[in-house]
């Protein structure tokens, strides 16, 4: 297997270097010819992968490709270890970028750009193929900075607009503090380990947790807590987890296309995978994994609320992956590393078809993104509307669908999770998950209903020019609404119950929480979609949406009333709770003052001007002083040198 | 005749030479003239050739080997016993390699810019890059001493003669500063003969000596090194040096002349006084942390590109000294020797990008004779090719894996939370300053709108600079994903300093 792999991961890179380097004399056919052609390739060839692993019983494999570096006894390599989670995210990470590669040749057909954004899309699929292959440390870092790279390069892709680079630089630096944390969790690694790589780390991690180091001078800390928390600080600031999400809502001024491919259903989802797979770290330290719970249930439910007052298409989609990412993460502080998996799967195909819709919408709106100016575009795309439906259902959970069978289970899991004890984070967890159902029905059906539904607001001229989307931008939204729909059925079973993962994910800390409802509950997927009226998540789904079409179809005044009544709420939810001028005035604003001051007095005016040339000047100063001693008068000196001569006689005589 | 018997005197000499036959051939300011044209191909011939030498010393070089290789030894002053004596190990062979690599790009890169002398300005260059490898590879103290003073000179010129504005105070600030760091460096060696009777280097290092006068010889070598990293708070002849600087002038000082510090503290301090370095060692970090936080945040606030790049230069020197300095702290596996090579590909990888981003900025400049960042803006829409360069060095600049920027900072944050988990924590500052401060930078220059009509009427990248662009950035990619074979020419010198280091003088 190991050609796959390497072809897997160096298609696309070759794609993307062809693109990029010849983009001008191969033309925009061929760039998109060459980029579609790697990632097909790898698609395949992961889907192969997965098949071999699934029904032909292959065994994991750790292979190295080349020694990166060997010094002072630090092996560092470059290699891949490829097992079950492995493949499942390689496929998720190929299928999707498929999708979006053909979906890009619609949406960017116009773009001067067009060979510039293949060659990103194309090195974006090969950096995180780098991410979720790697079998060591090193290469995951180096994975995980490459997306973010061509995130950055992407967000930035209109480069002209004020409003892009500006969030791609906040994207950027945002991510970097959470690099900042991962990379010191990385060298926490080493140092109580000595290696780099997942398997000798993992086999030493028992002697890890037993150790104890002094961050502050008396406190020991339990190593392993320290590292954990380290690296998933690591994951917040990929995954957007509040407070490092301010840049992923901005991340939404890049083309569309990457929004559903870089944020939404794969880069963002790296956090995520990666607890996942240092879940044998993770799970020796419970404090660790109730940062990890407590982070997630404020991530999934408040940034839920925001999406409710957002008023740009992308935008409301952009909170509701916060939120969807806010549950996984709470899903893998509960130790159901799988459910986490398993949700961050079908949320890569309902949320990358909900983005695209939304740019096949922006498409036909003339890139109008305003859902207020939108309105009954149902009859005029059905193609569009049946996919986002598809997709939106399969968000909120509704029976039968992906999401359904992922959330489900995710919130099942987290209520079943008492190991955290009963106390407030068990319940803050829980409640978020839960009440985070009614958010997320409320925000998607009421974008849903204002976009599709209802009286048509936009303005006679694009009203004249609305139509369907061509077939390039259609079949991959038809590609994608298939597994929304359906692939929780066949999934459930063995993803979440039947050990799929192996020994790819280790769970150690009280009871197995998913071994728990397979035991009690699950008898099949059919009578999970049968008994659904016993769920409380159902109802409050369903009572999120008949919300949404109460207030935004049914009385579309009421929302006004609720607004001017609850106007400080209102005021706190449209500035986003004030995080984005934490960062930007708090932080950025911040450093640049102190990098002011230092420069300003620190280098200018004390090193500078008063050290090194005030030194200068008090030599120039003492010459001067000492010039005037040379007066040029014969009975200067003279009289100097008798004085002289005295001090000298009387120094030898009386002194000595 | 045997090449490798005086592979390290024909590159020294061999650009020396040259050098001055440059000036023999004597100046025409016309650049189109045949005597210019002549001029410009010899200072390209010697430098090149020069190069194509030096991978001969690449090849030639044994890995498996810690001590000193290449060795020449020939009495110079019998007299006062001093020797022509020279020899690279796995400390000295990636310097010298650097050095004769950007060389022949700074002449390429000046190629028809310069119009004021030209035949000078080559000669200068060469013959501080003889002088340059000199001091890497003289194993005489007085050598030593002899091209690290002479190396002021050629540099004290290139800045006074073909700076900008304000070039005889940046240039007199530079040579005082840094003459009067040296000095002391020569009292220290006068010191060290006195006890040994020579001025090997070797001797100096099996000296027996007390406690003070290593303190006092560590203060004498740190006085000359810091002012060359330079550490702070002598950094500040730095960004004035370097704005001043023509392009060619900046590249060399920050690829090459800045890593005489680093070199000095590995080849003199560390082996020749040990317990006096382990004395000052907390200070050291603590001076190599400031550099790091400190100069990041003044970098952040920079208006000038130049000076911007030079006070990052300043950060990304600190953990230069500070993989070296923590080598007390740490003990075992992935420590001092991880710290240590840390320090060492950092100085590698430093002279790569900066000389690469200084590059950049000079092509910027011979356009609109601006470093001022408010002068540009949306250099992307007339550029693109151009830009494609700077954002990669400037990625590389903030430390992406993949790029060699990467490699050192890795390594020595990774041995540093093994001395001391702050040490890692202010280290590690760097992810997110020097991002935030290179790529401020890089939207303010390279995206946005075409910010005026200089921008619009901007022309993108000439073959000249293609060229010169191209094999930086191709180093710096392969540095970054395949350091193995530069780290494995450092690992057993290394290995063997750390474990001389820790023996005890006293």
């Amino acid at each position: 297997m190991y050609d796959y792999y390497l072809t897997i991961v160096l298609a696309p890179l070759a794609a993307a270097i062809i693109a990029g380097l010849a983009g001008k004399k191969i033309g925009r056919a061929g760039a998109h010819w060459v980029t579609i052609l790697g990632v097909g390739t790898s698609c395949v060839l992961s889907l192969l992968v997965l098949r071999n692993m699934f029904w032909g019983g292959a065994e994991p494999e750790n292979i190295s490709v080349y020694t990166w570096a060997v010094t002072d006894g630090l092996r560092m390599e470059v290699g891949f270890l490829v097992d079950r989670l492995t493949a499942l995210m390689m496929c998720v990470v190929t299928f999707v970028s498929f999708m979006v590669h053909i979906y890009t040749i619609g949406y960017m057909h116009e773009d001067p750009g067009y060979q510039r954004f293949f060659s990103y899309i194309s090195l974006f699929t090969f950096s995180m193929l780098m991410l979720v292959m790697s079998n060591n440390f090193l290469q995951l870092f180096f994975g995980w900075e490459a997306v973010g790279l061509v995130s950055y390069l992407l967000i930035g892709f209109w480069f002209k607009r004020e409003t892009a680079i500006f969030a791609n630089l906040k994207a950027f630096l945002v991510n970097r503090v959470g690099d900042f944390g991962f990379i010191l969790g990385i060298a926490g690694v080493v140092m109580f380990t000595g290696s780099l790589d997942y398997a000798e780390v993992f086999a030493s991690a028992d002697r890890v947790a037993g150790q104890s180091i002094e961050v502050f001078a008396g406190t020991p800390w339990n190593a392993m807590t320290v590292i954990c928390i380290l690296l998933f600080i690591g994951a917040m600031g990929k995954s957007a987890q509040a407070p490092l999400h301010v840049w992923l809502p901005d991340s939404m001024e890049g083309p569309t296309p990457i929004s559903a491919l870089i944020h939404a259903a794969t880069m963002v989802t790296a956090g995520i995978f990666m607890v996942a797979r240092m879940s044998p770290l993770f799970e020796l330290s419970a404090t660790a994994l109730a940062v990890v719970i407590t982070i997630g249930a404020i991530t999934a439910f408040f940034m839920g609320l925001l999406g409710i007052v957002q008023n740009d298409i992308k935008r409301v989609v952009a909170y509701s992956t916060l939120s969807q990412l806010g549950y996984m993460t709470v899903a893998l502080g509960a130790s159901a590393y799988s459910a986490a998996i398993f949700h961050l799967m079908t949320h890569a195909f309902f949320k990358a078809l909900l983005f695209l819709a939304a740019g096949s919408v922006i498409i036909a709106m003339h890139h109008e993104q305003d859902i207020r100016k939108m309105g009954g575009l149902r009859k005029y795309m059905p193609i569009t509307y049946w996919t986002a439906l598809i997709g939106s259902l399969a968000l909120i959970g509704f029976p039968g669908s992906s999401g359904f069978f992922s959330k489900d289970l995710l919130i099942e899991a987290v209520k079943e999770s008492h190991w955290h004890g009963d106390g407030a984070i068990y319940w803050i967890a829980y409640l978020s998950v839960l009440l985070g159902v009614f958010v997320t029905a409320l925000y998607s059906f009421r974008m849903f209903f204002l976009v599709f539904h209802g009286e048509e607001r936009m303005d006679a001229h694009t009203k004249s020019h609305l139509h369907e989307s061509p077939w390039v931008v259609t079949v991959p939204l038809i590609m994608l609404a298939i597994p929304s729909a359906i692939i929780g059925w066949f999934t459930v079973e063995p993803v979440l119950f039947g050990g799929y993962f192996g020994d790819a994910i280790v769970v150690r800390q009280g009871p197995d929480v998913l071994a728990k409802i397979a035991q009690e509950f699950w008898h099949g997927s059919l009578a999970l979609v049968l008994h659904i009226h016993k769920s409380p998540a159902f109802w409050l789904a369903a009572g999120g949406t008949v919300t949404a079409w109460f207030l935004y179809l049914k009385r579309p005044d009421i929302p006004e009333t609720i607004k001017n009544k609850l106007s400080a709420v209102y005021t706190l939810l449209e500035n986003k709770y004030y995080f984005d001028d934490l960062w930007i005035k708090g932080f950025a604003g911040g450093g640049r003052a102190i990098g002011s001051f230092l420069w300003q007095k620190g280098d200018q005016l004390i090193i500078d001007d008063m050290l090194v040339n005030g030194t200068a000047r008090t030599v120039g100063r003492l010459a001067g002083a000492i010039r005037q001693i040379q007066t040029g008068y014969l009975y200067t000196y003279a009289f100097a040198m008798i004085i002289g001569l005295t001090a000298f006689l009387g120094w030898l005589i009386w002194l000595r | 005749m045997d090449f490798s018997q005086h592979l390290l005197s024909i590159l020294i000499w061999l650009p020396i030479v040259g050098g001055a036959a440059l000036i023999a051939i004597g100046d025409d300011n016309d650049a189109m003239s045949p005597r210019a044209g002549l001029m410009r191909i010899v200072a390209l011939l010697v430098a090149v050739a020069t190069f194509l030498f030096s991978v001969g010393l690449y090849i030639g070089f044994d890995n498996a080997t810690s001590g000193m290789q290449f060795i020449e030894k020939q009495p110079w002053v019998g007299s006062l016993n001093v020797f022509y004596s020279l020899g690279v190990d796995g400390i000295s062979a990636p310097l010298i390699l650097l050095t004769t690599f950007i060389t022949p790009l700074v002449v390429i890169a000046g190629w028809n810019t310069i119009t004021n002398r030209p035949a000078q300005y080559f000669a200068a260059f060469l013959i501080l890059e003889g002088l340059m490898v000199g001091v890497f590879s003289a194993l005489d103290a007085l050598l030593f001493y002899v091209f690290w003073e002479a190396m002021l000179i050629p540099m004290f010129l290139i800045i006074g003669v073909w700076g900008g504005k304000r070039r005889v105070y940046a240039t007199l600030k530079f040579f005082l500063y840094t003459f009067l760091g040296s000095v002391l460096m020569l009292v220290a060696f006068i010191y060290l003969y006195g006890q040994t009777g020579s001025f090997d280097l070797f001797g100096f290092m099996a000296a027996p000596l007390t406690l003070t006068a290593q303190k006092l010889i560590f203060i004498a070598f740190l006085l000359a090194f810091a002012v060359k990293v330079p550490m702070w708070p002598v950094h500040t002849w730095l960004p004035d040096a370097h704005v001043e600087a023509p392009t060619g002038g900046s590249v060399i000082l920050a690829a090459i002349m800045l890593k005489m510090g680093g070199y000095g503290f590995v080849r003199l301090s560390l082996p020749i006084v040990p317990d006096g370095s382990e004395y000052f060692a907390n200070m050291m970090i603590a001076l190599s942390l400031i550099a790091v936080v400190y100069i990041g945040f003044v970098a952040l606030m920079q208006k000038d590109m130049k000076k911007l790049i030079a006070y990052s230069s300043i950060a990304h020197m600190g953990f230069v000294t500070l993989g070296f300095f923590i080598l007390w702290s740490v003990s075992g596996n992935a420590g001092a020797g991880l710290g240590m090579t840390g320090g060492m590909v950092q100085m590698i990888s430093h002279g790569l990008i900066s000389g690469a981003m200084f590059l950049c900025v000079g092509v910027l400049y011979d356009r609109m004779h601006s470093r001022e960042i408010a002068d540009y803006g949306g250099v992307a829409n007339t550029m693109p090719v151009f830009a494609a360069f700077m954002v990669l060095f400037a990625m590389a600049n903030a430390g992406l894996p993949g790029t060699s920027g990467f490699v050192g900072e890795f390594m020595v944050i990774i041995a540093s939370f093994k001395a001391n988990f702050w040490y890692a924590f202010l280290a590690a500052t760097t992810l997110i300053l020097g991002a935030a401060y290179t790529l401020w930078m890089v939207k303010r220059v390279v995206y946005g709108e075409v910010a005026n009509d200089n921008v619009a009427e901007l022309t993108d990248l000439n073959a000249r600079e293609f060229i010169v662009l191209a094999i930086l950035a191709g180093s710096v990619l392969l540095v970054g994903l395949w350091p193995a074979p530069l780290v494995d020419m450092m690992n057993a010198t290394i290995d063997q300093l750390i474990q001389q280091v820790g023996q005890s003088k006293l």
